[in-house]
């Protein structure tokens, strides 16, 4: 037998195989390759099936829908007390603000919520405008609206903000300012002056030891103890510095672990054109290491806008409290008024985190399309 | 006689107990191609990396185009300045495009205005034969045009040294050929040229001297035809031997 051959004619190139054709074994494949696998689909099923009807059954059918009171709601086998949630709404939204001051939360509403979707949304242009306007001028003017006794403005206590105004006010200050803390932080630790890299470890590692529960406290009750007589910061800002400071701690630890993820080839080319350590940083590490951790980082995100209803510990009312102080509501205390309460709360974070997480994805596709080929 | 663009006396180095460069002295004239070999863990990427201070020496002096390299932070910027550097694993910027790659650094180190930096990165990218890739992403390339690229990257600083670190190392066979072209292109344009490299055609077209290095040390040096034809280190010998079949 020869060992020498030559391909005269080109071997054809055919389609794909279809391993399995038509609808029932594409189905089959799927739910019930094998008997056992089968038996599961199917209990799997049967408990979603009853799950999902008893929510639905509770939540529609035998719900409340009307209702000057809480009678209704009392009636044996009633299910959602939906008119509880009607009565109380703006409340949930406003939290105690003056009823008739509420165009000016109003107003931050909707400045904010516009120029936020500016940002977020990739092709509506002036973007750095917009980022101008919503880091830097936008929390000027919430905070002078908000507050007021300022250019005729009366003046709002704290005290009286609550509900979705305040979580919304806490969880954005906490993430606007957990990023950039989180990445110094991030930079500090991997340092090679061993100062600001002590410096930086130590805050991390003693903060993320902590609860937040008992950040919130100390700072609500023994920080006045440290400072002079007469000195005691407003509730809400603590909170504030509390979360941000917080969830700074934990965002460092996702941007470290992007940072591991850049080889070392980009420092040193970055270093060979002649870039400055911040330059090196701003344009060619962070945008890297940010992208490779954005799952982290909305994971961070949205574990801080959940964490806000722990300010309810301190006496804010924000969303979670609020909701939570109407149920001793005489007019509305019935059987049913907790559970739906609580059910629409969740349903409420619920939307804002999968909002988060839906966005995350987008923005994950979006900036993939670079590397792959 | 012509200027130094490089000058290294005395240079010793250790990573914690191991010697890795013992007494290196070299002087590369302005124009000069020099082609380093030698066997790996030689301490040959070490030595061109201490050039524009990837790497820190820790004995004796380094002159670069007539600054000293020290632990003076304005001195490593203006060398770094002066010396391009090639990579073996490219090192592009995936995040950014070929043509963001080559005017990165012009634009924020030497403040170029960004029109400028592009027709300067335009017409290195033409110079490396790949000005239509400009506008893709370096991981859509393939490896021997990403390494023309990041030659092109190292030219827009106009440098007037150029570092190689075994650039043809990571290639596929049938790309080496395109990234030997482009530095042969710029060995003729008078370009002051220190590569680590094992493509011996290219030493003996280009070089006008060969270093041999092992251990550490700089065991022989000399013109290409002397060194490849009548190498005097035992070592030498052993090590072209093994390389040349």
């Amino acid at each position: 037998m020869s060992l020498s051959y030559v391909r005269t004619i080109d071997a054809p190139k055919l389609p794909a195989p279809t391993t399995t054709a038509g609808t029932w074994a594409k189905l089959r494949e799927r739910f019930a390759p094998t008997p056992l696998s089968g038996l599961g689909t199917l209990v799997i099923a049967v408990f979603l099936a009853w799950a999902i009807w008893s929510i639905f059954q509770w939540a529609i059918i035998d719900a409340v829908w009307t209702a000057p009171d809480r009678e209704p709601c009392n009636a044996p086998g009633a299910g959602a007390c939906w008119p509880f949630v009607q009565a109380k709404a703006l409340q949930w939204v406003y939290g105690f603000y003056p009823i008739e001051l509420r165009w000016r939360p109003n107003i931050v509403f909707l400045l904010g919520g516009l120029s936020l979707a500016g940002l977020l949304i990739p092709k509506i242009p002036f973007k750095g405008w917009n980022a101008l306007f919503f880091f830097l001028a936008f929390p000027i003017i919430a905070y002078v609206l908000l507050t007021g006794g300022r250019f005729g403005l009366e003046e709002v206590g704290t005290e009286q903000w609550g509900g979705l105004l305040v979580t919304l006010i806490v969880a954005i200050t906490g993430i606007v300012a957990s990023l950039p803390l989180g990445i110094l932080l991030a930079l500090g630790r991997r340092s090679k002056m061993p100062v600001v890299r002590t410096l930086c470890t130590g805050f991390i590692e003693i903060v993320r030891g902590v609860p937040l529960i008992t950040v919130l406290f100390m700072a609500s009750v023994m920080f006045p103890l440290f400072m002079p007589p007469g000195i005691n910061p407003d509730k809400l800002l603590k909170a504030l510095v509390g979360v941000g400071l917080f969830s700074a701690a934990y965002m460092a630890e996702v941007v470290r672990g992007g940072l591991q993820a850049i080889p070392k080839g980009q420092y040193e080319a970055s270093m060979a054109v002649g870039l400055s350590y911040w330059r090196m940083m701003l344009l060619v590490v962070m945008p890297q290491a940010l992208k490779v951790v954005i799952p982290g980082i909305v994971n961070s995100f949205i574990s801080l806008f959940k964490d806000t209803s722990l300010v309810s510990i301190i006496g804010i009312f924000d969303l979670f409290n609020i909701v939570q102080s109407g149920f001793n509501d005489a007019k509305w205390a019935s059987a049913q008024t907790g559970n739906t309460g609580y059910f629409a709360l969740a349903l409420i974070y619920w939307v804002f985190c999968f909002s988060m997480s839906r966005y995350s994805q987008f923005i994950e596709r979006r900036l993939n399309t670079s590397y792959t080929r | 006689m012509t200027e130094s663009a490089v000058v290294m006396k005395s240079v010793n180095k250790w990573y914690g107990q191991f010697h890795v460069l013992r007494d290196i002295n070299l002087d590369v004239k302005k124009g000069e191609r020099i082609v380093i070999c030698g066997p790996s863990g030689s301490g040959k990427s070490t030595m061109i990396r201490c050039i524009n201070r990837l790497e820190e020496h820790q004995q004796g002096d380094i002159i670069v185009d007539g600054i000293p390299l020290t632990t003076n932070v304005k001195n490593i910027d203006d060398v770094r300045r002066e010396v391009g550097m090639v990579f073996q694993h490219f090192n592009l910027f995936p995040h950014l495009t070929v043509l963001e790659n080559c005017t990165l650094a012009p634009m924020w180190v030497r403040k170029e205005p960004k029109a400028q930096a592009e027709e300067t990165a335009m017409k290195f990218l033409k110079r490396v034969k790949i000005p239509e890739q400009a506008l893709k992403y370096p991981g859509q390339l393939s490896g021997g045009q990403q390494q023309r690229v990041a030659i092109a990257r190292a030219l827009c600083m106009n440098p007037k040294i150029m570092l190689f670190d075994e650039p043809t190392s990571a290639l596929d066979p049938e790309m080496i050929k395109e990234v030997l072209d482009v530095m042969v292109d710029l060995a003729q344009g008078g370009m002051t040229m220190l590569c680590v490299t094992h493509e011996m055609a290219f030493a003996r077209q280009v070089a006008n001297r060969v270093i041999f290095m092992d251990q550490g040390q700089i065991v022989e040096q000399n013109e290409p035809n002397e060194f490849f034809l009548n190498p005097q280190s035992p070592r030498t010998k052993l090590f072209l031997e093994q390389i040349l079949h």
